[in-house]
């Protein structure tokens, strides 16, 4: 199942990470995530807690430290709210350094970068370890509506030869002289969207067309097989259990 | 790679609210799968993937708004003008969430407000102000481009306030409601002109080629396409 | 399987006429070649075999049946019938794999199973494309891609195969080995082309297309030495190419 879709965030790694079933992981980082979110913001070191899961996870999955680092960095303007909250805060203020600091500010700050960090890396380590063609199948499974997962299906078949497509224009464009610099430049590029959005339409109804001719009556058919087993659920189900133990431990006490 | 995440992250908003947006994304998508069926049948998904991987494709033309900035096309209104509201809000919704699971772009329990705003609000807005201009405006080229414009400006600006909204609902931090309304209207104005520029442009480009592809052309014209031969076609 | 094709008109809906009243008969088991400049109309027409494209004047006829756009379970049965490989891979391949989009039209016609792998894994080794099942088809070179387009329509088992320029961007080898396949299956064909040569070496019999109407109609043979009748369609033979009557 391994073959293709990788897409800009895919490591081909031979790890128990990327070899079990989509649907157990998707399923998983998304009740992490939930986990997460749902952590009252002044719990801190369960924040520090769910870190540790990840940095297990992203060793199970060979997935670098400085990887996620740079990938991470996608966050940034988040982060830049996150510095301007304490400012910007309302209620109790501290002064620190000189500045006079909101409280409510400070642990809003915490939370956006805490909880937004820990989402991303989620996101990051299913991205890693999960092919496109294996993510649409995972939400296919977790009874994701087909129309969906059809939509997306088409989208990434078509993606790649799209995304050639401009590309093919923008180097005709620039071999033609033309790199725009300012946005009142941009037409001759607004031009050639243009162009994109006729190929892509017409290719579609030539697909269209060529699936009728084999059959084809509004629907796919899906892929069979690839039931994850129960210990796969086990395995995938360690991160958010784990992750709920630290939130109840952190609440409770 | 310098992309930066534009969709809203893990822990901005509160979870109830997020929980309660997500709700809305789902029944709000469901309302255009069924009118989106109606639009194209059968044809729906090649259709409607072939226009996600338009937009897609268009998000990764970056370009240079002023001297190291850059930006990109995100095409809601562009897409609704194109294919209309249903399989537009469709296909911008796929787009969502393929960025949120493997480009980590977006928070996953974000998921529901980011497609409320960018999907059904941001797009119904820009919809619904380009379907009345077109009442007015001649149905051309130039007219249709220029609704395009302003529709995208708009429904921008609005999917900014949408949250906003949010953020008052479910903000995780108290801050002067009005300031981030004014800043958040700011930004968008400045990055909805740009987005208003390339939309007219190709909306205008695609309705001087094949009118009869721009959804919010066909939608006013009061008879079928013009029949000069003896028979016109149709695709099974 | 043969083909009854009578006074067919078709215009886009963008108001292009792209046919004029087209005539053509095929009988079974015979081989046509359909050629024609571009724009001619051949792509047109073919999309008519199996009643994707309707609306026009005309009939079309396969094996006695009648392409009728309104009877969805004769369609269904046309389908099962008429194979097309259309002019671009790229529009015909759109399965995440290989295998899967071989399996996509059989699996319409209700195979399921042990008997649809059977198809699938038929269908491949007849274009010689069996140790590449797994892969994505978009990877593949573009005469691979064609070759698996092929696969695709073969694995329904059609009776009128119709391809669409079936020997453009293919290597020599890979272009000899489709006409191998062709020549060994019984089954009637009508090949949109315009490598003339290659219509020689597989069609006894040769149609002209050119502006929505049928200009010729004969022997491949005598067709491809009418050099005046090849000017006037903007037809023309390769540097050295001269047809030889058997
Ligand atoms: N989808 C379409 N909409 C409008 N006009 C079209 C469409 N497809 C083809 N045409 C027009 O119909 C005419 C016949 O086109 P067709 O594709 O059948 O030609 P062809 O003989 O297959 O050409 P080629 O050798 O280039 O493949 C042309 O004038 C073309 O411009
Ligand atoms: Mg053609």
């Amino acid at each position: 199942m391994g073959a293709g879709h990788a897409h800009p965030l895919h490591l081909d790694r031979p790890s128990p990470v990327h070899r079990l079933p989509p649907q157990v992981k998707i399923l998983a980082t998304l009740l992490f995530t939930v986990v997460v979110v749902a952590t009252p913001r002044t719990e801190i070191w369960a924040f520090g807690g769910y870190a540790l899961l990840l940095a297990a996870v992203a060793a199970a999955a060979r997935v670098p430290a400085l990887w996620l680092a740079k990938r991470a960095t996608i966050e940034l303007p988040f982060v830049l709210l996150a510095v301007a909250l304490p400012f910007a805060g309302h209620g109790e203020r501290i002064t620190w350094l000189g500045m006079s600091l909101s409280v409510d500010g400070l642990y809003g700050a915490w939370n956006i970068v805490a909880k937004g960090t820990l989402g991303v890396l989620a996101s990051l380590l299913l991205a890693a370890s999960t092919t496109m063609r294996d993510l649409i199948l995972g939400l296919d499974r977790l009874r994701c509506p087909a129309v969906f997962t059809q939509i997306a299906t088409f989208m990434l078949r078509y993606l790649d030869i799209l995304a050639d497509d401009a590309r093919r224009m923008r180097i005709a464009r620039l071999s033609r002289g033309y790199d725009p610099r300012f946005l009142w430049q941009v037409k001759a590029f607004a031009v050639s969207v243009g162009s994109l959005f006729l190929r892509a339409y017409e290719r579609g109804e030539r697909v269209y067309l060529a699936m009728v001719s084999r059959g084809y009556d509004g629907r796919l058919p899906r892929p069979e097989g690839g039931g994850a087993s129960a210990a796969q659920w086990a395995q995938s189900a360690v991160l958010p259990a784990s992750a709920a133990a630290i939130a109840l431990a952190a609440v409770l006490g | 790679m310098e992309t930066v995440a534009m969709h809203i992250a893990n822990g901005i908003v509160d979870g109830p609210v997020s929980a309660l947006f997500a709700a809305v994304a789902v029944i709000a998508l469901a309302f255009c799968v069924w009118r989106a069926r109606i639009d194209l049948d059968d044809r729906l998904a090649p259709m409607a993937g072939l226009v996600a991987a338009f937009i897609f494709a268009v998000q990764m033309l970056n370009f240079q708004v002023l001297p190291g900035v850059s930006g990109h096309l995100l095409g809601g209104t562009l897409a609704v003008v194109l294919v209309g509201p249903w399989v537009g809000a469709l296909c911008v919704s796929t787009v969502l969430i393929v960025q949120c699971l493997l480009f980590a772009d977006g928070g996953l329990t974000a998921l529901g407000l980011n497609i409320t705003n960018m999907a059904l609000v941001g797009t119904a807005a820009g919809y619904l102000l380009v379907a009345g201009l077109m009442r007015v405006l001649p149905k051309t080229p130039g007219g249709v481009g220029a609704t395009a414009f302003v529709g995208s400006v708009v429904g921008v600006v609005v999917a900014s306030q949408a949250f906003v909204f949010e953020y008052w609902l479910g903000g995780t931090t108290e801050l002067s409601l009005a300031t981030i309304a004014g800043t958040m209207a700011g930004v968008h104005t400045l990055i909805g002109v740009g987005e208003g520029l390339i939309a007219a442009t190709t909306v205008a480009t695609v309705a001087r080629v094949r009118p009869d592809l721009v959804y919010a052309l066909r939608r006013f014209r009061t008879q079928p396409a013009i029949v000069p031969v003896p028979v016109a076609g149709g695709v099974a | 399987m043969s083909l009854r094709i009578a006074g067919l008109t078709y215009a886009y809906p963008d108001g292009s006429v792209a046919l004029r009243g087209v005539d053509l008969a095929v009988a079974e088991g015979e081989r046509v070649a359909l050629l024609g400049p571009n724009g001619a109309g051949k792509t047109t027409l073919v999309l008519h075999l199996n009643g994707v494209l309707h609306g026009g004047a005309g009939t079309v006829e396969v094996g006695g049946l009648r392409v009728d756009a309104g009877d969805r379970s004769r369609l269904a049965e046309i389908r099962r019938r008429v194979g097309i490989v259309f002019q671009d891979p790229d529009d015909q391949l759109f399965m995440p794999t290989v295998a899967e989009d071989v399996a996509f039209g059989p699996a319409n016609l209700g195979l399921r199973g042990a008997e649809l792998a059977e198809r699938v894994d038929e269908a491949l080794a007849a274009v010689g494309m069996a140790e590449h099942r797994d892969q994505v088809p978009h990877h593949l070179s573009f005469g691979q891609r064609r070759r698996v387009a092929v696969a695709t329509v073969l694995a329904m088992r059609p009776q009128l195969l119709v391809l669409d320029e079936p020997s453009s961007n293919l290597d020599p080898a890979s272009r000899r080995e489709l006409a191998e396949i062709l020549e060994g299956l019984p089954v009637t064909v009508l090949m949109v082309t315009h490598d003339l040569p290659y219509a020689m070496q597989l069609c006894a019999r040769s149609v002209i297309l050119d502006g929505g109407r049928i200009a010729a109609d004969g022997p491949t043979t005598d067709i491809l030495a009418d050099e005046d009748l090849l000017r006037a369609h903007r037809l023309e033979l390769p540097y050295g190419f001269h047809p030889v009557r058997p």
